[in-house]
Parts: C-alpha cells; sequence; structure tokens
C-alpha cells in the first residue's frame, strides 16, 4: 500500500527534525515528518533550556537562516540571560530557561502553519532502498512513504537502553519507547556505529522544594531577546532561578553507593562526555571539592516538577532519595521521576559527506543525536542543514556547506565528518579557531543573505535585515565625520577612532555633546536598535583582530578550495602510508583543507595529494 | 614528530613568501639563498636599495636591519613566471658559511618572508607547471625524502636543553589557555574569580620559559650540519679502525673534536666535499645500567637520527652477516685475513681492511653517493624553529600587553591561540581537543 510522493520524508520530531521539515517545506519540497507522538513534537527532553555560551552562538545561526529555535525560545522563555557580558563581544552568548509546554506549544504552532508540510503520527520501521539509493520508509502502520530523501533524526531512541541502579529496560527517553526496529534495519546496512550514554538528574515536585535557603539568581536586565526578530513582549512572564549545591553528606553518600552506579560495576561500557560528568564522576574525579553546585531549573510557569541541573546520576531510586536529602533545600524533596543513564546508538559521522549525506546510501540524511552529538542546538543546526541540503539535492541543485570561517554550523559539521567523534560532541567556542568572527552579534550578517537566497527568510526579516545592515553602515559614517574635544578624548581624530579604546564604549561615545544619539530609521525597533549600536561598536573593537583573520583565512583559502572527487582512488596515490589511506577512504575529505585537518595527517602526505590532484589535472588537459 | 595538528604547519605553507639555502648543507665555497614568493621583489628592494633588473647579476652588499653589513654577494632576479618556480624569485650567492646564511635568512624573514619547508620550491615549481608530468613522481619522492631527512634532522636540531625547554614552554601554555579558555567557555562554573589570579601568575611563569627557551636556542645556534654518519657494530669488528682510516686523511680533516659524551666518539670529515660527521659508538656493548646503561641509551639515540649507518662486520668471525638496506651500508672489515678482493661485492657489502686501508675509495664513493640526496640539515630545521619559536613570543607578548591594558579575555585567547599554533610548528600542535581535555581534567564542569 502507498501513499501520496513526498519529495522528502523526516523521520523524528526533536530539535533536528523540526528544523530539518521547516527549512524543506519553506525551501518549496513537498515534506512529510513522521513522529511516534505528535505531541512530542519540540520536547526538550534533556534540561528545559536553550543556548549559553556555543550554543546560544548556534541558537542565533539558526534564527539566521530563518530557523524556529530561537523564536520559540522567545515565544517560552521564563528567565534570560546573557553570558559573559562582562567579556568580549565574541563570547557573549544568550541563554533562556523555557517553559517547556510553551516551547513545544510555539514549535507545532509553526509546524502546523507551514505549507507544504504534513505532519503523521506513526513510526517509520524501515527504508526502501533500490539500487543504492532511499526510495522511503516504510512505517508500522503498513505503509509504504516514497520520497527523493529522508532526513533521520531519531535522537536517542535507536537502540535505547536506560538504566537506574541495577535496573535496566529498553526505552528512548522515560515514558517513550526506542525505535528497535529501525536500529536493527540500519544496522544491517553496515554502517559504522558505536555506543554513547548521557544521563539526567531526578526530578523534583516543586512544592516540595525549600527555595528559601537557596541563591536566587534572577534574569538579566537589560533583558536579552533570542531571536534577531525577538521583542521583549513576546517573552511571558519572568521568574527566578535559584542555586544549591551538594554537600559532604552527599558525596559521602554517593561514594557508598558507588558501587550500585551502572557506570562503576561496569554495565555501562559508553563513553559519556567529559563536561557533563554524573555526580558519580564528580565525586571520583574530583574528589578534593566539598561541593558542588546545582541549578534548580523551573520546567515551566505551570509546572510542579523543577530540574535540578548538575546531579545526572543513575545511583538506585532509593539512593537518590537519600543523597537529595542532603542538599540545602532539598531535605524534604518528592522525587517525581529518578535520574537515569541512557546508552543508545550512534553512527560514526565520518561517514557522512558535509551536507550530512550518508556515503553509502544515496538520498539518506543523518542529523542530530544519531550523529554523535548532544544538545538541542547542535541537533537543531544539523537538523536545519541537512533540511536545506536534502531539498537542495532533490531539486537538483547544489549543496549548502558554510565552512569553519563562516559559522559554527560550519566548525560542527566539519568536526564530525573530519574528526567523528569519542563522547557526545557539544559546542564550545574553543572549537572555533575564528571565535572572534563567530559571533551571536552577526550571525545574520554571515547567514541571512544565504538564508535569503535559498528561500529561507521571509519578507520580514529580510527587510529588518537591511535597515540594520544601513543603519550600520551609516552610523559608521556619522562616528567617523563626528570631530571630538575635550580632555579624555584627546589625539582622538573622530568618534569612531574614541571608540577603538578600550575605556570608551558605544553609550559614552554617543554621550558626548559634539557626537549625540543616533536618529533611528524607519522600521527600526528598540531591540533592533540595540543591535545597531552594539555591530557598530565591535566592529570597531575587533577590526584589528578580523582583519588579520582575514588574512589567515586567505592563506588557508587554496588548499581549502582545492577539491577532492568523491570517487577519487586512493590507491592510485603513490606513497601514502597505509594508516593514512585509511583515514582518507573512511572520510573521504571534499577539499585538501579538509584532508589535513583529519587526525594523523602529515603534511608530506598533503602534499602528495596535491601533487596528485595536479598530476590528474595535467593528464585530463 | 608529533601528531600533525588540524590547523598545523601543512596550512601555513600553501602561501606566502619562502626562503631557504638553496645549496647542500654544509660549507662549500658559494650558497644559494633562494627567495620565492610575490614578496620577493619587495625584499629585493629593501636588501639591495632597488628593485633589481630581470636576470642580471649584480653585486651586492648585504646588511641587517641597523645596517651593518653581512655579506657582500652576487643578486639575482627572476620576475614570474620565468623561474624556478614560476614565482617571484631573488637569489643571492653568497659566501658559504652555516652561520653567515643564517643571519641573512633571519633578516629576510624579518623582512616578511618564511623558512621553507621540506621540497617546497620544488613542490611550487610542479604546481605552477615549471615542472612537467614526467618530473611529477620525483617530485612526490622528494616531498618524502626531505621530510624524513628533515623529521631526522629537527629530532637532532630539539636534542637536549632546547628540547627540554620546548617542552615544558608548551606545557605551562596549554596549562594557561585551559585556564583562559574555561572562564569563557563555562561562566556558569565560578572560576572566574579563583582563576584571575592563576592566569596573571601563568603568564609570568610563561614569560620565563619563553626566556629560557630563547637561552636555549642561542646557545645551540652554531650546530654541526652535514651528513650524520654512526658506526655501529660488535666489539673488536674494528669501527674505530674504521673510523681512524676514514678520519686519516688529513686533508679531509676538518676539525677533530672530542666527543660531548663520554660514549660517543665523534669526528668530523669532508668526503668528496659534503661534510660528514662521524660518530662511533663504541658504548654499544656495554651492560645497561648506570653510567654506562645511559651510554647505551645514547649509540641507540644517535642510530635512530643517523643519515646514515656503517654497519662494520668482522670477515674472519663468521656467522650470520647483517644484509645492507635503505641508510644502512655493511661494511666487511678485515679481509686483509680472509683475502676477499676489495671493493663492493656481489651482495651489495662493501669488503675494506681498515688497517691495510684497502677498499677504502669505493666506501667513499658509496658514501658520497648516499649524501647527495635531497634533505633539510640541522641548521635549516633549527632556523625554522627559531623562526617559529620568535613568532610565538611575540604572540605571547601581545597576549601579555593586552593583559596588562586590561584588554577582554577573548582577545588575549586569540594571541595565545597564535602563540601555540606557531609552537606547534616545532613539536605538532595541540588540537583544541587536547585543550578541551586539559579544561575537563583541571576543572569539574558541567551542570
Amino acid at each position: 500500500m502507498s501513499q501520496a510522493e513526498f519529495d522528502l520524508i523526516v523521520v523524528g520530531g526533536g530539535h533536528a527534525g523540526t528544523e530539518a521539515a521547516l527549512a524543506a517545506a519553506r525551501m518549496g519540497a513537498r515534506t512529510g515528518l513522521i513522529t511516534h507522538r505528535l505531541d512530542t513534537l519540540g520536547q526538550m527532553s534533556c534540561n528545559p533550556a536553550i543556548g549559553g555560551v556555543g550554543k546560544g552562538h548556534l541558537a542565533r545561526e539558526i534564527d539566521a537562516l530563518g530557523g524556529l529555535m530561537a523564536q520559540a525560545a522567545d515565544r517560552a522563555g521564563i528567565h534570560f540571560r546573557r553570558l559573559n557580558s562582562s567579556k568580549g563581544p565574541a563570547v557573549r552568548a544568550t541563554r533562556a530557561q523555557a517553559d517547556r509546554q510553551l516551547y513545544k506549544a510555539a514549535v507545532r504552532r509553526t509546524l502546523e502553519t507551514a505549507r507544504g508540510l504534513t505532519l503523521l503520527q506513526d513510526s517509520a520501521d524501515d527504508l526502501v532502498i533500490e539500487s543504492g539509493r532511499i526510495c522511503g520508509v516504510r512505517t508500522s502502520s503498513g505503509l509504504e512513504l516514497r520520497a527523493g530523501a529522508v532526513v533521520l533524526t531519531v535522537g536517542t531512541f535507536l537502540g535505547g537502553q536506560i538504566h537506574v541502579g541495577g535496573a535496566r529496560r529498553p526505552g528512548g527517553r522515560e515514558g517513550d519507547r526506542p525505535a528497535n526496529r529501525l536500529a536493527q534495519r540500519l544496522r544491517e546496512l553496515d554502517l559504522p556505529a558505536g555506543r554513547l550514554k548521557t544521563g539526567t538528574p531526578p526530578r523534583l515536585d516543586a512544592a516540595s522544594v525549600d527555595f528559601t535557603v537557596m541563591r536566587r539568581q534572577p534574569g538579566d536586565q537589560p533583558r536579552p531577546v533570542f531571536s534577531f526578530m525577538g521583542r521583549r513582549d513576546h517573552h511571558p512572564r519572568q521568574i527566578e532561578c535559584h542555586i544549591t549545591h551538594t554537600t559532604e553528606a552527599t558525596h559521602d553518600i554517593v561514594r557508598a553507593r558507588l558501587r550500585e552506579s551502572p557506570m562503576y560495576s561496569g554495565a555501562i561500557e559508553s563513553t559519556g562526555p567529559r563536561y557533563c560528568p554524573s555526580l558519580e564522576d564528580k565525586v571520583v574525579r574530583f574528589a578534593h571539592r566539598s561541593s558542588h553546585q546545582i541549578f534548580v531549573e523551573p520546567e515551566g510557569l505551570t509546572a510542579t516538577e523543577v530540574y535540578p541541573n548538575g546531579i545526572s546520576t543513575s545511583l538506585p531510586a532509593d539512593a537518590q532519595l537519600e543523597f537529595l536529602a542532603t542538599i540545602p533545600g532539598l531535605e524534604r524533596a518528592r522525587m517525581t521521576r529518578p535520574g537515569y543513564a541512557i546508552e543508545y546508538d550512534y553512527f560514526d559521522p565520518r561517514e557522512l559527506g558535509a551536507d550530512l549525506q550518508t556515503q553509502a546510501i544515496a538520498g539518506l540524511y543523518f542529523a542530530g543525536q544519531i550523529n554523535g552529538t548532544t544538545g538541542y542546538e547542535e541537533a537543531g543546526a544539523q537538523g536545519l542543514l541537512a533540511g536545506i541540503n536534502a531539498a537542495l539535492a532533490v531539486a537538483g541543485q547544489p549543496a549548502f556547506t558554510p565552512g569553519r570561517e563562516e559559522a559554527y554550523m560550519g566548525v560542527l559539521v566539519d568536526d564530525l565528518v573530519t574528526r567523528g567523534v569519542t563522547e557526545p560532541y557539544r559546542m564550545f567556542t574553543s572549537r572555533a579557531e575564528y571565535r572572534l568572527r563567530l559571533r551571536e552579534d552577526n550571525a545574520d550578517a554571515r547567514l541571512t543573505p544565504a538564508g535569503r537566497r535559498l528561500g529561507l527568510v521571509g519578507e520580514a526579516r529580510w527587510k529588518a535585515f537591511c535597515v540594520k545592515q544601513e543603519a550600520i553602515a551609516a552610523e559608521r559614517a556619522r562616528l567617523e565625520r563626528c570631530r571630538v574635544t575635550g580632555p579624555d578624548a584627546a589625539g582622538a581624530e573622530n568618534a569612531l577612532a574614541l571608540l577603538r579604546r578600550p575605556d570608551w564604549d558605544y553609550p559614552r561615545v554617543t554621550a558626548l555633546p559634539e557626537v549625540g544619539r543616533r536618529t533611528a530609521a524607519k522600521g527600526e525597533w528598540p531591540e533592533l536598535a540595540r543591535q545597531i549600536e552594539e555591530a557598530v561598536e565591535i566592529e570597531v573593537r575587533y577590526a584589528g583582530y578580523l582583519k588579520r583573520q582575514e588574512a589567515e583565512i586567505r592563506r588557508s583559502r587554496r588548499m581549502r578550495d582545492t577539491s577532492l572527487p568523491p570517487e577519487l582512488d586512493y590507491a592510485g596515490v603513490s606513497g601514502l602510508s597505509n594508516e593514512v589511506r585509511e583515514k582518507l577512504v573512511r572520510v573521504r575529505p571534499a577539499t585538501i583543507g579538509q584532508a589535513e585537518r583529519i587526525p594523523g595527517m602529515t603534511p608530506a602526505a598533503v602534499s602528495r595529494l596535491l601533487v596528485h590532484m595536479k598530476k590528474r589535472e595535467l593528464q585530463c588537459a | 614528530m608529533a601528531d600533525q595538528s588540524p590547523h598545523g604547519p601543512g596550512a601555513r605553507e600553501t602561501g606566502g613568501t619562502i626562503v631557504a639555502c638553496a645549496t647542500p648543507p654544509g660549507r662549500g665555497g658559494v650558497a644559494v639563498i633562494r627567495v620565492s614568493g610575490s614578496g620577493a621583489r619587495a625584499i629585493a628592494r629593501e636588501m639591495l636599495g632597488e628593485a633589481p633588473p630581470a636576470r642580471q647579476a649584480r653585486l651586492a652588499s648585504l646588511a641587517d636591519s641597523c645596517g651593518e653589513v653581512l655579506d657582500q654577494g652576487l643578486a639575482l632576479f627572476f620576475p614570474a613566471p620565468n623561474s624556478f618556480t614560476g614565482e617571484d624569485v631573488l637569489e643571492l650567492q653568497v659566501h658559504g658559511s652555516p652561520v653567515g646564511c643564517d643571519l641573512l635568512i633571519g633578516r629576510i624573514c624579518e623582512l616578511g618572508a618564511r623558512p621553507a619547508g621540506p621540497g617546497e620550491f620544488s613542490r611550487r615549481a610542479f604546481l605552477n607547471g615549471r615542472m612537467d608530468l614526467s618530473q611529477a613522481e620525483a617530485v612526490a619522492d622528494l616531498i618524502d625524502a626531505a621530510g624524513a631527512s628533515a623529521a631526522r634532522a629537527a629530532a637532532r636540531s630539539l636534542r637536549g636543553a632546547f628540547s627540554e625547554a620546548v617542552d615544558a614552554l608548551i606545557a605551562r601554555l596549554t596549562g594557561l589557555r585551559a585556564h583562559l579558555e574555561a572562564t569563557l567557555d563555562f561562566p556558569d562554573e565560578d572560576i572566574d574569580r579563583l582563576q584571575d589570579r592563576e592566569i596573571k601568575a601563568g603568564f609570568v611563569g610563561l614569560g620565563e620559559e619563553f626566556a629560557r627557551v630563547a637561552e636555549a636556542a642561542e646557545r645551540g645556534r652554531i650546530l654541526r650540519d652535514g651528513l650524520n654518519i654512526v658506526i655501529s657494530g660488535r666489539p673488536n669488528a674494528g669501527k674505530s679502525s674504521l673510523l681512524n682510516a676514514l678520519a686519516g686523511e688529513p686533508a679531509a680533516i676538518v676539525a677533530d673534536e672530542p666527543g660531548t659524551t663520554r660514549d660517543l666518539v665523534r669526528v668530523e670529515i669532508s668526503i668528496r666535499g659534503v661534510p660528514v660527521e662521524l660518530i662511533d659508538t663504541a658504548g654499544l656493548r656495554a651492560a645497561e645500567g648506570g653510567v654506562e646503561g645511559e651510554g647505551v641509551r645514547r649509540a641507540r639515540k644517535a642510530l635512530a637520527e643517523a643519515d646514515l649507518v656503517l654497519r662494520v662486520w668482522d670477515a674472519a668471525a663468521g656467522g650470520p652477516e647483517p644484509q645492507p638496506g635503505p641508510g644502512r651500508i655493511v661494511v666487511r672489515n678485515k679481509i686483509d685475513l680472509t683475502g676477499e678482493p676489495p671493493g663492493v661485492a656481489a651482495d651489495g657489502v662493501v669488503n675494506v681492511s681498515a688497517t691495510a686501508k684497502t677498499g677504502l675509495e669505493a666506501l667513499r664513493a658509496l658514501l658520497a653517493e648516499s649524501a647527495g640526496g635531497p634533505g633539510e640539515g640541522a641548521f635549516s630545521a633549527r632556523a625554522r624553529h627559531v623562526n617559529s619559536l620568535r613568532e610565538a613570543q611575540r604572540r605571547y607578548r601581545e597576549a601579555a600587553g593586552l593583559l596588562g591594558r586590561g584588554h577582554s579575555p577573548e582577545l588575549i585567547a586569540e594571541e595565545l591561540r597564535l602563540a601555540q599554533e606557531r609552537l606547534g610548528e616545532i613539536t605538532g600542535a595541540v588540537s583544541s581537543d587536547d585543550l578541551l581535555g586539559e579544561i575537563f581534567s583541571q576543572f569539574c564542569i558541567g551542570k
């Protein structure tokens, strides 16, 4: 039995799946999104927050390409912060606590109103593959849905195994069943797979928590907005967060019960992330610390649960109850759900091209945790790129692959497909060599023009983008014309030069009577006006560094732009060691630049490749 | 050399103006310093005082930045594309002392060039279509050979105090970056307040470390160069007499130095114009313990770093003979006792008698042939390292200045990243993942 054809099918309705489906539909592809439960679309299955350092950068990039994460965060955010605000602009990042229900509602509303997108509640059990090409999926209700491309965004549902103490059971997320049939099917396809683990803390009944003994953490003022299009009046009511900490008594209990944790008993062998250690890991690895912070995150405005971030654990439920009682404010806490560790399958992302398409099966794309990443933003960014590229491929267009110097998305995908993963991959700004260029504040300037060309950026955003860019140029020109006087400004030629000094900022410069405030252009709103002023200041501050990085980028461009054809026979490249050859065959780098970044590549091997490519060129001529 | 970085030496090899001594390493009468790239014309103008005419030799006094004359020589300028590499090329023919060449190369680097990587001139020549297809394989081989010999040369140049100082420097820099990056990537972890003082202390320590390395580099500046040949073999095979026989021509002896270590005997000779350092590993037979054990360790190290090994075999002793192979010449000594004919035998082994002085000419010919291949001497390897070190130190000073003037930490981090990249050119790079590993091992990160 077969149903109407799609151009593209997205399997999974998490953060990767929703971005993929929305992008593809906006680009004009007839898109179907299959999820086993429509009411979990846009579910935040870990902690209820969007953004942070590195992650906020990704969310802003998704936004710059018309994605939904940042806008949903503005609709659902109940506590906003701007991290690193005392440090430089490149590392400043937005973070929002979100109300889970409001977030899901915002995502669902956007998807339901998207033209060309069909939402299907079913589960994909099998892939339809004909002579090495994906042709659709088969669902558990017996439907065969045909499509030119399939994007798999199945998260931790592949072969998911949940551990609480010694007890284990199959599961994709607490309360949901795993996608075992699909996992089995993918295993048969002989894609290289591995296993990762991650953990969650116990959830607590908010009414049983004593917040009065905890440190209060109000949201930041002025309150940031997440999306380029965001306005403060999109935000729901704001609340405070609270911070408490573990005690020596907590650590004693963890130590005493350690053998019952599956991670220490040997029941879990897969690798967990170094940056998100379980409470067990913290107590063992940092034995000298007498206390660890716990961020008590609200699950929402109306929710009765809280998420104590910082104590993910897979100890038995009674041990969890026991240690909770030693934490200030949680002495009488009722545990609504115990914490657990989850193990799941991922596929070695080195098997993917830079467009996130599998090399083994044409038209099949992977995005999100299936590629070994963690985090909503990392998933969303991959989903967006996979959706874009699947839609482009179906339309016969070349792929969209932003580079490491253009976007955190580029860093993310390049790291995945070139270096692979050894732990769940999370974004950090230290991963980006061009960090000073890749900022939240210029995500729009870096990506929105491309988004417009791809058909992802609508009229309103495009208009606002143009207003902002023109206003930045106008304000720079005005400041450059402005002579400044006064003892503080001695030696500065004009207001723009003054802004370069570390002790001057935009408000101080424009407070000078001879400079004055700028006049807002038509089409500006307060949050956009703030973005404009910030952009002027930042570009001036960073000018020297940005110029130097551009020179660095130009230097490596020749390498980056020398492309290596996917069918290149590495056995025919003389003089490569077997080890290097194996790596090249596995990664199949698209360019010399990418080949160079494969761990273990030597300059001599890169030279060999260059010479080989030149030889091919001569032979063809 | 260790693991190559994602953004390591290779990335920088693609562009820019490069400089190196184009003549074989050593002390020949004339050395040719070649500069290639878009900056060659400007460098020529700066060094010679005027833009040189194309393809015409002219005499020039070559001075350092203070105007002090370093050397006199002939300058030749070849505009692109009619040059060896297809780029603008400046060639300076100067007197061949390694120190003089190093000073000139240093000056040219100040003017914007960087030391060429192994085989880089040839690679550019090929990529710019200055060589035909039939030469392609030869270029690839050359790059490999040059890379391998450069690795050996680098290992030699990194011996001892310099190497230890560089390692200590890198460890300190990585530690400091981990602190700084942790405050940037994990603002919620409350490491800011704690780390401020440690970061300042780290900067002071790093400055001291840079000074130490600079001093070590300065000390090792006058470095022996040329082919490095290690004689090995069983006791009584006649290694020492072979050393004496090869070194015994008074005209060939350039210098005779006592070994810096008790166990290795080093003799510098010249074989058909190629400078050669002969090293006798008399200590190899010693028991592995105490001072003697250290001697064995050094002998093994010398063997590993050798360009060529002379395996000496006692013709009269019998037993299974070693086979000649790449980088290894087998010498069957004491043929005066067995009556075998001198010279290269059918199996590739060289028959000699060190005491009767027969077969030595054949051995010298073989050595000279082996010495003719492409390679990078320890001297130019050192020049590249010192250059990388200087650039790293410049970035460190910039970072320290920014810290002092109260600039924001991500700018300081950027300078330190560049410093680390430059140091990575010496010992292999520290990737961003290595850095994250350092962060996670130092700090308990994670909510």
